[in-house]
Order: structure tokens, then C-alpha cells, then sequence
């Protein structure tokens, strides 16, 4: 790892300000579950990290009715154990205690994982499929706005996602095929269904990073059951082949994974 | 270079550090408490599990000015003078270790486990939650032993390999 400088400020103001100071050089350091193996592998070096463990502006998981908000400092953790989460929306902590192994899960946090946008992330399925709103220091964007490209957001230079805000479906749940190595997602599905409308969030099977499945989608809205996505193909051209599992291996997995994640979802 | 402070094993450390300074190294490098070890460096094996503030973390993929303010204990610091931590003292009893590399942060992880789920824990809850945590000697069933055992949780019924 190349030498930085650690900043670590203990409001967002004071955050924003460290990162204006290192123009795009500096880069926020949330659980560092990412950050830091990338940097001792070099392959990022940033001039200053910005601890953002101590700005209490990201603490906090707010449950009001349907209503769920949940800090961008919060651990997967946190929300994987928490009771109001569960009770409204058992699918979302479900979907946390799948991340990583217990140890991440006590570093690693909503925001960082939202705002690095790994093709392979979690998180990202849950917010497209929940039409949740992710919150900055500066603004709001709708899921489907922020999440832009591979490891790419709307998230401006110095922006910190502070929060993500959703209510709570009917129904949902989360289905994710691990790597047997890794334990990343090969492909994770989450369904979400309110009323007659479901959505379809899929990571880690495509090359561009979560996406919607809106063929699944329309067939769900109108049979909320696994067999409603039989009659569907999944095209290749977009989805991740490596030595993993080839595009038409992933193309036929996030099927069979969002069969599952219908299966679970009427379970719950 | 930043100045540290941190709590390790209820003693207040202070030291100078780089601030790309691994948490694991300044344990290991600037404390001299090689208990705790660097098996992958990757964040997959969990050889180099410690808890911070009362939780399991990977502390090759914490840096040390990250743990400044905070406490942390290694392996050397849950045993009461000569008498074994009940985690240490039932991975003795079931043998769940061979070499002993992987050990360190298997039981850092199993009090973890244990301090969140107590003696509700299950096997199939002590296998997932090792997903961390890698031994490439025993074939973890001595390892789960261990730790059903030390939670005072039923033991499984039947185990494959026997």
C-alpha cells in the first residue's frame, strides 16, 4: 500500500471540506471493506482518506409504519440485526446477512456499498427492485438514476450518500447464487411486490452492474409465481462471462435464481 | 506518521505509525503480540480475526489509525492468567485444531458468535457464520464441535465423517 494522509472528521460539512481539500485525490473511507484491499493491492492510491466511522450524520435506522430509512454508516450488520427492519421487511435484513462473512459484516457499510457500485453488490438489486431514494449531502436520486455503469453512480466529486429511503413492500425477498469461492454473488435476485406491481432487481450476472428485469417484471405483475418466468429467455449480450460461468451459464442462472426468489418471497 | 492510541487486551498503547499501517501489523510488528496471524492477506481466511469495540473484525483490512480510540483484543487477552478462556479451553477438549494457524481467529470469531447468539447457536448456524474463516487441517467438524460445546448449544445429532 502506498503511504496517504487519514483525515477523520466527525461531521459531514467537515468531510465535504477534507474532500474539497484534495480535490479528487482524496476518497472517503466508509467500512473499508473495498477501499482498503484495493489500495494494498495499489491498485488505487489515493492521496487522503476521509473516515467517515465517526460523522453521526450517517448513524441511525429510522422505522416509522412502511417507511424505512437507514444511515449510509450503518453496518450490514446493523441492519441485518435489526428487529424493526425485520418486521417490516424481513427480505432487506435477509439480504444484509448474506453480504460477506460476519466480520465484514461489521465494517462494511450501506453507503460505501452503494456509492462503489460493484457489478457483484447487493445492496444495489434491493434499492432498483424497492424504488428506494438514495440521499447525499446535496440531493436525492431515485435508484435507477444513480446506479449508472460498472462502479459508476451519479455520485459527484465530494458527494456522500448520507442515507437510503424506501417503504417497505408486500412482499419481497432476496436469492443470491454465491461463487463457491468468493461467496460474491454469481447472481443475486430481489423481488419486490406491491399490489399487482412487482419489480425485479438482478446483480452480479450482469457486465454493466444491477439491472431490472423488466420481461420478469411484467410476467410477475400479472402471476406472482415462479412459473410465470418459465416462458422468458434472459439475453446473453449483457451478462459477465469469466471463467466463473460463461454469459449463457449467468443468462440461464438469474432465471433460475429469480424462480427461487418468488419461491421465497411468498413465504414470507 | 499519526499518532495511536489504542486499548489492546485493556491496556492503553500508544505508538507512531504510518498511516497505511495495518491494524494486524501494529499488533504483531509494534506490540510484539504475534497471536494474532496473516494468513491470506485478502480478507478471506480470518487468521487475523480481533474484535474491535466487542466485535469480530479482519484486521488486515483495518488500518491502524482506523482503531485509534477504539479498543481492541487479540488472542492473548481473553484468558484469566493461566486459566483458558471456555472458547480456548473447549477447542482443547474437542481438538479442534491441527497445525494451529487458522486457530487465533477461529476463536476470536467463535466468542463473537457465541456473545450474539449464546446457546440458541446451531450447527448449520456455526457453519455459516465460519464462512470467514478458513482451516485447511481439521475439516471443521472439531471446530463446530468446539464451539457448540463452549455455547453450551446441543451438540449434532449425527456428523458425517464419523
Amino acid at each position: 500500500m502506498y503511504e496517504t494522509k487519514y483525515h477523520r472528521p466527525v461531521s459531514l460539512p467537515q468531510a465535504a471540506k477534507f474532500a474539497a481539500d484534495h480535490g479528487d485525490e482524496g476518497k472517503y473511507l466508509a467500512g473499508g471493506m473495498t477501499l482498503i484491499p484495493t489500495m494494498k493491492q495499489r491498485l488505487a492510491a489515493p492521496e487522503a482518506l476521509i473516515d467517515l466511522r465517526h460523522v453521526p450524520g450517517l448513524k441511525g435506522i429510522k422505522v416509522e409504519g412502511k417507511s424505512i430509512v437507514i444511515g449510509g454508516g450503518m453496518t450490514h450488520s446493523d441492519v441485518a440485526m435489526s428487529d424493526e427492519i425485520k418486521s417490516v421487511c424481513p427480505g432487506f435484513a435477509d439480504l444484509a446477512g448474506l453480504i460477506g462473512d460476519p466480520a465484514v459484516r461489521h465494517m462494511g457499510t450501506v453507503g460505501g456499498s452503494v456509492a462503489n457500485f460493484d457489478p457483484a453488490a447487493d445492496y444495489p438489486a434491493a434499492l432498483l427492485a424497492l424504488g428506494a431514494t438514495i440521499r447525499t449531502n446535496q440531493r436525492e436520486i431515485a435508484a435507477d438514476d444513480f446506479f449508472v455503469g460498472l462502479f459508476e453512480t451519479a455520485l459527484e466529486d465530494g458527494e456522500i450518500v448520507t442515507k437510503i429511503a424506501f417503504e417497505a413492500p408486500d412482499a419481497c425477498a432476496y436469492e443470491k447464487f454465491r461463487n463457491p469461492a468468493s461467496r460474491y454473488a454469481m447472481c443475486g435476485v430481489f423481488v419486490a411486490r406491491r399490489g399487482g406491481d412487482v419489480k425485479v432487481g438482478v446483480t452480479g450476472a450482469g457486465s454493466e452492474g444491477a439491472f431490472h428485469w423488466s420481461e420478469a417484471e411484467q410476467a410477475l405483475s400479472s402471476n406472482f409465481a415462479p412459473e410465470a418466468v418459465d416462458g422468458l429467455t434472459m439475453p446473453q449480450d449483457n451478462m459477465m462471462s469469466d471463467i466463473h460461468g460463461s454469459s449463457a451459464y449467468r443468462a440461464n442462472l438469474v432465471k433460475v435464481v429469480t424462480k427461487r426468489a418468488v419461491k421465497k418471497a411468498l413465504g414470507h | 506518521m499519526t499518532d495511536v492510541t489504542i486499548t489492546v487486551n485493556g491496556r492503553e498503547m500508544k505508538g507512531s505509525v504510518e498511516n497505511r499501517t495495518l491494524l494486524v501489523q501494529f499488533l504483531r510488528e509494534h506490540l510484539g503480540l504475534t497471536g494474532t496471524h496473516v494468513g491470506c492477506d485478502t480478507s478471506q481466511c480470518g487468521a487475523c480475526v480481533v474484535h474491535l469495540d466487542g466485535k469480530a473484525v479482519k484486521s488486515c483490512t483495518m488500518l491502524a489509525v482506523q482503531a485509534s480510540g477504539s479498543s481492541v483484543t487479540t488472542i492473548e487477552g481473553i484468558a484469566e492468567g493461566q486459566e483458558l478462556h471456555p472458547v480456548q479451553a473447549a477447542f482443547r477438549e474437542h481438538h479442534g485444531l491441527q497445525c494451529g494457524y487458522c486457530t487465533p481467529g477461529m476463536i476470536m470469531t467463535a466468542v463473537d458468535m457465541i456473545n450474539r447468539h449464546g446457546s440458541s447457536l446451531d450447527e448449520e448456524t456455526v457453519r455459516e457464520e465460519l464462512d470467514g474463516n478458513i482451516c485447511r487441517c481439521t475439516g471443521y467438524h472439531n471446530i463446530v464441535k468446539a464451539i457448540l460445546s463452549a455455547a453450551g448449544a446441543a451438540q449434532p445429532q449425527a456428523v458425517a465423517a464419523e
